[in-house]
């Protein structure tokens, strides 16, 4: 039986792991080589790495972090943030990513999925997806860019099902309201897009407890469930959420 | 795996190559990364990666002569480790495409039928229940996970025998086991501890 992924999320700024609430007051966590190795050690299933640096000049610096992080960890990983074009997939990819995610990029250039798909197959191509409600929208979730500063005219779940027909492989729905807070991800636009979608869903934001997970993988009929501050901060350990999970009836890989 | 021993690892245009040659560097083998069979021709053993297309893969195999050097390998009793797409197109025919295949086992790759909250593709970590007590899946814990990627399912017949199986609404096989060859339909270079060692048992194996 195919197991629920838990998957570790970093953000990279300039070569060092960050953690910012809804997107601001980013603080120093480390060396994101050395914390993927230890989430790897836990029994991580997956990480995703999303390059926060603003400037374009030192983006060069994150394909170093994924070529390290390579060397040094056998599961698969995912980089997002800034990829804007065939070379940007090309190189991280190269660098030794099994994925890339794509987010405002996709939605101001949707060609660039289904060159992504073609090049290494859908796979590979991972759809980031800020959405937030918003009653206004058919589906009841907008989507939002730029970090979630900018909003669209697209649909959360219209945007989704077109991303899938360019050739995305996997979604991440990150919710908005949700990022951040540690109250538990936004349960109904998760189910909502996992049970439209034929493509795993990985929900993210606002998971603070393993009781969270727990809800998003089983109500939310999520695929996975990422995390961040929970266990970047130590408050929980992956072989706690992943106990956890297992007693409450969810499959997950021990 | 002595010392001065060296593993090809074909190079058709079939995916990302990077995390094979990240988990040989780990494991301290010496290896070739080519598109041509002559380079590759020297070496020990082959492994033989892949994600993709069936169809595309075996023309993209043929134009390089690199399904050649599999047979030669095959007969001359050499060891080839098949991944992934490596594991599907040794059969006779896939439903990808559909194409013919190498041939070089019994058997056909099939669509993977899905289902309600049964996506295809099988994406993501689930367990393998290993068939048989073989040199190649020593040390091991049984039921294991592995990191799979794959819409197409191999069946495999005798005499080709069954190494692994898991289940995503029906139970197939993951690995398959005929003469030098041995292959397994999940990613071994992306499945942690447990995937590393079923990379250095076929290093060590000598059939």
């Amino acid at each position: 039986m195919l197991q629920k992924r838990v998957v570790v999320c970093l953000d990279v700024k300039e070569g060092r792991t960050t953690k910012g609430v809804k997107f601001q007051n980013n603080v120093d966590l480390g060396d994101p080589v050395e914390m993927a190795e230890f989430y790897y050690r836990q029994g991580v299933d997956e990480l995703v790495f999303y390059d926060i640096t603003a400037s374009a000049e030192k983006r060069g610096i994150m394909i170093d972090v994924v070529r390290r992080v390579a060397e040094r960890i056998f599961i698969p990983f995912c980089v997002g943030g800034g990829i804007s074009s065939a070379e940007d997939i090309r190189s991280v990819i190269l660098a030794g990513a099994e994925k890339v995610s794509l987010n405002s990029q996709a939605v101001k250039n949707p060609d660039l999925i289904r060159q992504a798909a073609r090049m290494y197959g859908s796979q590979s191509v991972v759809l980031g997806m800020d959405a937030l409600a918003d009653p206004a929208m058919p589906s009841g979730y907008r989507v939002v860019i730029n970090g979630g500063r900018t909003p669209t005219d697209l649909d959360a779940l219209a945007w989704a099902r077109r991303a899938c027909d360019l050739g995305a492989g996997e979604i991440v729905l990150n919710s908005i309201d949700a990022d951040g807070t540690k109250a538990g991800y936004e349960l109904t636009v998760t189910r909502l897009l996992s049970e439209a979608l034929p493509i795993p869903v990985v929900a993210s934001g606002g998971a603070g407890t393993p009781e969270h997970l727990r809800a998003v993988l089983q109500e939310g009929r999520a695929d996975a469930a990422l995390v961040a501050s929970m266990v970047h901060y130590g408050t929980y350990s992956l072989p706690q959420i992943k106990d956890y999970l297992a007693q409450h009836g969810v499959p997950v890989r021990r | 795996m002595t010392r001065d021993e060296t593993v090809g690892v074909l190079d058709y245009d079939a995916g990302n190559l990077t995390s094979v040659e990240n988990a040989l560097r780990h494991l301290g083998a010496r290896w070739v990364l080519s598109p041509d069979p002559q380079a590759l021709a020297g070496s020990d053993r082959l492994i033989f990666p892949g994600d993709g297309h069936a169809a595309t893969s075996m023309e993209n195999l043929r134009a390089r002569g690199l399904d050649t050097l599999l047979r030669d390998f095959a007969a001359r009793g050499r060891p080839i480790l098949g991944i992934c797409v490596g594991s599907q197109i040794v059969l006779e025919s896939s439903e990808e495409g559909p194409t013919e295949c190498l041939g070089l086992v019994p058997g056909i790759c099939r669509r993977l039928p899905g289902g309600p909250d049964l996506k295809v593709p099988h994406m993501g970590w689930n367990a393998v229940h290993f068939e048989v007590d073989h040199p190649l899946v020593r040390g091991v814990p049984q039921d294991a996970s592995f990191y799979f990627v794959h819409s197409y399912y191999t069946e495999p017949r005798a005499p080709a025998q069954v190494l692994g199986t898991t289940d995503h609404g029906i139970r197939f096989a993951v690995g398959f086991l005929k003469d030098t060859l041995a292959t397994w339909q999940f990613h071994p270079e992306k499945s942690g501890e447990a995937g590393l060692r079923l990379v250095k048992n076929f290093l060590d194996w000598r059939p």
